[in-house]
């Protein structure tokens, strides 16, 4: 898959736990654009977990998800 | 997304009781639930304005907590509030008997609200007790 992280907002939640990753993420959402992609870093797996269900729940579209040295980049799309 | 209804009655004044409401609480409004928190008993004293920051912790998993940054109690509270449109109400009971006013507790804290008032709204949806 094609990805240009540059043209992307990133959220840096490394080093919180449950559901702090969630709420930054929720937090940026909120400002930005329809459309616009984020992508969220993350040390919890249990928030690497939780993320994609509430994409999934509250209906945005859930882009890219995978670990890297330790890290979890969970990239979704607003859709609403 | 859904429209249910999260009632949630936190009475306790440790850490990891608080922790865990405020997890329910913020998770389930940014999850499009209509959730209604009722501050009580050895809860609300910690909705003060400037009071202590942490309840004290139960256990090892309340001073672990802390250890590991996880978002404090209050925090996600408020942003169950901002980001969830929850509604956090102070028992009005525990209001009269610690004597605070309405300025005296946190921002995202609403007007007092009476037993019967929160168990009406309880009456539908799913009911937590922590």
């Amino acid at each position: 898959m094609e990805c240009n992280v540059a043209e992307r907002k990133v959220v840096d939640a490394k080093n919180t736990f449950c559901p702090g990753p969630l709420m930054e993420l929720i937090g940026q959402m909120k400002m930005a654009e329809v459309g616009d992609e984020l992508e969220i870093l993350s040390t919890d797996q249990g928030s690497a977990n939780d993320i994609p269900e509430w994409i999934n729940k509250v209906g945005h579209e859930m882009i890219d998800s995978f670990e890297k040295e330790g890290v979890w980049h969970i990239v979704v799309k607003k859709a609403k | 997304m859904s429209t249910d209804r999260i009632s949630v009655m936190v009475t306790s004044g440790n850490r990891e009781q608080l922790q865990m409401a405020a997890m329910v609480a913020s998770v389930g409004a940014v999850s499009g639930s209509d959730v209604t928190v009722f501050l009580s008993m050895n809860a609300l004293k910690f909705f003060i304005k400037d009071s202590e920051q942490n309840a004290p912790a139960e256990g090892e998993m309340g001073k672990l907590m802390e250890e590991k940054n996880a978002p404090n109690f209050k925090e996600l509270f408020s942003q169950a509030v901002e980001y969830g449109d929850a509604k956090i109400f102070p028992c009005s009971m525990a209001v009269d008997i610690l004597e605070v006013k309405q300025e005296e507790l946190e921002d995202f804290v609403s007007e007092p609200l009476g037993l019967t008032a929160f168990l009406g709204d309880a009456s539908e949806g799913q009911v937590w007790h922590f």
